[in-house]
């Protein structure tokens, strides 16, 4: 995984180093999750427009501790692209993020492989939570 | 030239009081927005509102182009609402975002003349919404062209 830590032991969050990739249909929020995780993980996170160029990237051999994928995408939806990405046996950190749904989307999106589901809009508040929450931080 | 910076930073406040007071902008997500400006980043909020600016223009032409198509393609609308409603969302616009959602129910419905309604309401939320920004964003560089602080107290 991307996950490194740059200083000696026992320093702050602001030493390590997470890998992301932001994946997105819309450029607004592509860019906004972007910066947002950029002053979480201290590394400029990758981007994808869709969940076929996401898989395309790993399958390339790009790994990522973090995937925040949309759901409602053109080509390749969120829900596919996570599932193709367990298949393939990616590993990353998959967080679910849409406007909201009803329950039997959610439960879609979160069987398909994701480790957790957040509603839009983020913030760094919410993202900080949640590396937390998968213990990248 | 203090006094000018002091009354351009009050009526800054005063403006930002009014976004939020009158709902055109969500003062939490904003406040987060403008939290991510900083010294490395320190045009991010102009950035990304421009970027929904941009936005919203291709989408909202995108809507009306889906709705001029016959027979209505109401799946290709709703997939241009809902994006609008997500980058809307993420802004803090939610007058904009909370048409969308109206829209999303009609374009459901298949339902042209609703959707003909939310597609002029939108245009008009996103007109207000576009001009007070641009607005708060003019007075920003008023003051800092001042030699002021957006921040003061």
């Amino acid at each position: 995984m991307g996950l490194k830590k740059a200083g000696s032991e026992g320093g702050s969050s602001s030493e390590w180093r997470i890998s992301a990739l932001v994946v997105d249909d819309n450029a607004t929020i592509r860019f906004l999750h972007k910066t947002i995780l950029k002053g979480l993980c201290n590394m400029e996170p990758k981007i994808a427009k869709d969940g076929k160029e996401a898989v395309d990237m790993c399958r390339s051999g790009e790994n990522f501790d973090i995937i925040l994928m949309d759901k409602q995408m053109p080509i390749m939806n969120g829900v596919e692209a996570t599932r193709k990405l367990r298949e393939m046996g990616v590993k990353s950190k998959i967080v679910g993020v849409t406007i909201l749904d009803n329950e039997s989307e959610k439960e879609e999106f979160l069987a398909a492989g994701l480790d957790l589901y957040l509603e839009k809009p983020l913030n760094p508040t919410m993202l900080r939570d949640v590396l937390k929450e998968l213990q990248l931080i | 030239m203090t006094m000018d910076v002091t009354q351009l930073q009050r009526r800054l406040r005063d403006h930002e009081a009014t976004l939020f007071q009158q709902g055109y902008l969500d003062d939490d997500q904003f406040s987060q927005l403008q939290k991510l400006q900083d010294d490395s980043s320190p045009d991010f909020v102009i950035e990304v509102v421009t970027m929904f600016f941009d936005d919203s223009e291709n989408l909202l032409k995108s809507m009306a182009r889906a709705m001029e198509m016959v027979p209505v393609d109401f799946k290709q609308l709703d997939a241009h609402v809902h994006q609008y409603k997500g980058s809307s969302a993420s802004i803090g616009a939610i007058r904009v975002k909370n048409v969308c959602a109206t829209f999303k129910d009609f374009c459901d419905a298949k339902n042209l003349d609703g959707c003909v309604r939310c597609l002029q309401q939108l245009q008009h939320e996103y007109s207000q919404v576009k001009t007070h920004l641009q607005y708060l964003f003019r007075l920003q560089q008023e003051i800092k062209a001042a030699g002021g602080s957006m921040h003061a107290h």
